[in-house]
């Protein structure tokens, strides 16, 4: 039960139609903002830098990248789990919450699974790329071949591939499910034929009768039953990736907690980072307000201690174990050649994110932002710090090396953040930010709460 | 409002989520099919040649041994191609002026090999010993097939991985004795495979099936 002197979940005075009209104009009638046009510019140059540097790769091979032995891991990897984590917000926000009625959640759901389909898409491109012919990825899956072989079920990369697939396909399933009532509102608000009839397709139909929506509401409820695991489930299997190898500093029991609350910190990040700007440019304080922006504050703070304490319990393990390649390990991540990284990596995830303990700051907006951006470094900081230092000092010091990114990797990181931000751009310009049908359940809640509260 | 959609879209919608399935399943087994015809696998073809030579005539009626050609079986990875001086050993006295074989004639004359098109192959990646097969009682028709049948050569079995792992997982259903290893009219026996287990034993012969048996 929430306390009564909360702020609103969606400020006073909105009717059903107010909440219709103005999330459903953003998509259809109101002129874009300049700033869309220049948002989506940069980030399509970023997509065909993605193209090009893709392209290139696929014609010369993986040797273009700064990866070598004993780095075999290098960037392909780090952006994997870095992507794949940023997704996690969007399930949690859209599946636990749900199932835990978390009424705040319905404003910032749409966008944060819409997040999460992106992040897949630029989370899969990685390792598809790292394995140097992606055109044979169909070897991954088991199915009868001529070669007689199945995938090698013990190993967790195959684990990681149901995982991934299964996670994006029930984050898709999720995400339509839920447009379809918003989509129907669209088709029957379009001007033009051809939104009615695009619009009009993927509504399937919808009439908003009452087996509909009986239906719907099954339906959400089945794939958020679905998708609650997959929260907990899709990180531990990349963890696994990790944990089950012998390498120092990836083969701890502690990686999966450990893994799963770096995710849903990196997603909340993510989604903080997003909602800040498209509040403020699309003028929807009304419904992402205050409360939204502190609750996600609140629990980016819980997660970002739980992930403190994984590298707290990682420096501990390491020298309580007595073993000396452990602890080399920490010491080389204190003081080795990429130490620069892992002491930026503690300051961005764990001293920076402290300011949120307090009030004041928390419900400032720009120092959320800034804050949502410098976890977002440190999350990727910390994929980089745990695949790079591990490998590149294992146990032989005859076979040490070093790893350093070459531009192609860079091209192909920043590209997919343009593939990422060109589909949300897209996403924010087609189809509606927030969910119209479930806002337009709350807009009767806030006096029935102070009723109860 | 007017309609957007004719009634009928409602039965075009049902059929479709059917339909996608039914299409992905015909995706499927058409992929499958394509992966095991000949087109892919060249398994049956016949490859023209730049002399028509046939194993039937001089394996079959003649009777040559495969290793007057193939020397380097028994000893080597390769089985060996053999060069021009082979077929002159007989065609300098035989067919002497037949136009089939100027070909051959040319290639002696200039020193310059025939260039053969090439029939069974394995690709790069995968390390291939002809000799241990053969001492091991591998005979040589058990993996190119009727050679003394073929009047042009063509590919007798798809030469994938799988087929390998038919015998290397189960040897005892292929083996034979050394002596009738080269033996074109073998025929395997009724006990085949109590055979094959007795010559495993003899033979020292192990199902191997690690990747780096072949994968080097």
């Amino acid at each position: 039960m929430q306390p009564a002197h909360n702020p609103p979940v969606i400020e006073p005075g909105h009717t059903y139609a107010s909440v219709t009209d103005k999330i459903s104009s953003i998509v259809l009638s109101r002129k874009q903002p300049k700033g869309w046009y220049f948002g989506f510019a940069i980030a399509f140059a970023l997509l065909m830098l993605l193209t090009y540097a893709v392209t290139y790769l696929l014609v010369v091979g993986v040797g273009i990248w700064g990866i070598n032995i004993p780095v075999g891991w290098g960037f392909a990897i780090v952006n994997f789990v870095w992507w794949i984590g940023i997704g996690h917000a969007g399930t949690l926000i859209s599946a636990i919450l749900l199932l835990l009625r978390q009424k705040w959640r319905t404003s910032i759901n749409r966008f944060a699974e819409a997040m999460t389909l992106f992040a897949v898409a630029c989370a899969g491109m990685f390792p598809l790329l790292h394995m140097g012919r992606p055109w044979l990825f169909f070897w991954m899956a088991p199915y009868p071949n001529t070669m007689y072989l199945w995938p090698q079920f013990r190993s967790p990369l195959v684990w990681d591939v149901f995982a991934v697939s299964t996670y994006a396909t029930v984050s898709l399933m999720f995400w339509f499910v839920g447009l379809i009532p918003d989509l129907a509102t669209l088709r029957d608000r379009s001007k033009n034929r051809a939104g009615k009839v695009i619009y009009g397709i993927f509504a399937m139909g919808w009439r908003g009768s009452a087996v509909h929506w009986h239906r719907y509401e099954t339906a959400s409820l089945l794939l958020a039953g679905l998708a609650t695991p997959l929260v907990v489930s899709v990180h531990t299997v990349v963890s696994f990736d990790f944990a089950a190898a012998l390498v120092p500093g990836w083969h701890t029991t502690i990686f999966p907690p450990y893994f799963v609350a770096g995710a849903i910190y990196s997603g909340f990040a993510m989604v903080m980072t997003l909602s800040i700007p498209i509040r403020k440019f699309y003028g929807l304080e009304d419904f992402i307000t205050m409360r939204h922006l502190e609750n996600m504050a609140k629990v980016m703070l819980a997660t970002g201690l739980i992930v403190a304490y994984g590298y707290m319990m990682e420096t501990f393990g390491a020298f309580y174990s007595g073993n000396q390649y452990d602890r080399y390990m920490v010491l080389n991540r204190w003081f080795g050649p990429y130490a620069f990284f892992y002491w930026m990596l503690i300051l961005c995830n764990i001293a920076i994110p402290q300011m949120m303990w307090f009030k004041r700051l928390r419900t400032n907006v720009a120092v959320l932002f800034v804050i949502s951006l410098v976890v977002n470094i440190g999350m990727w900081l910390e994929r980089f710090v745990i695949v790079v230092t591990s490998l590149h000092r294992d146990f032989l010091p005859s076979s040490w090396g070093m790893y350093t990114p070459t531009r192609w990797d860079w091209a192909t990181y920043t590209g997919t953040i343009g593939l990422f931000l060109t589909l949300l751009f897209l996403f924010i310009r087609y189809l509606p930010v927030i969910s119209i049908s479930e806002m337009r359940g709350l807009v009767e809640e806030p006096s029935g709460e102070k009723k109860t509260g | 409002m007017s309609q957007i959609f004719h009634r009928s879209t409602n039965t075009i919608a049902r059929i479709s989520i059917y339909g996608a399935a039914v299409l992905f399943a015909a995706l499927g087994w058409a992929a499958y099919k394509l992966s095991a015809s000949p087109y892919v696998t060249d398994v049956n073809v016949a490859k023209d040649q730049p002399v028509p030579f046939s194993h039937k005539h001089h394996v079959g009626e003649l009777g040559l041994d495969c290793r007057y050609c193939h020397t380097a079986v028994e000893n080597s990875s390769s089985a060996g191609m053999p060069p021009t001086q082979t077929c002159m050993t007989c065609h300098s006295q035989v067919w002497v002026n037949s136009p089939m074989l100027e070909p051959v004639r040319a290639s002696y004359r200039d020193d310059k090999s025939i260039q053969w098109i090439r029939v069974n192959a394995v690709p790069d990646f995968v390390y291939f010993n002809h000799s241990i097969h053969v001492n091991k009682g591998v005979a040589c028709v058990t993996c190119h097939g009727p050679v003394g049948d073929m009047p042009l050569t063509w590919r007798a079995n798809t030469l994938q991985m799988g087929w390998c792992l038919d015998c290397h997982r189960n040897p005892e259903k292929f083996v034979r004795p050394r002596e009738n290893v080269f033996d074109i009219h073998y025929k395997a026996p009724e006990n085949q495979e109590a055979l094959g287990l007795k010559l495993m034993k003899e033979y020292k012969i192990q199902s191997l099936t690690n990747c780096t048996t072949c994968h080097r």
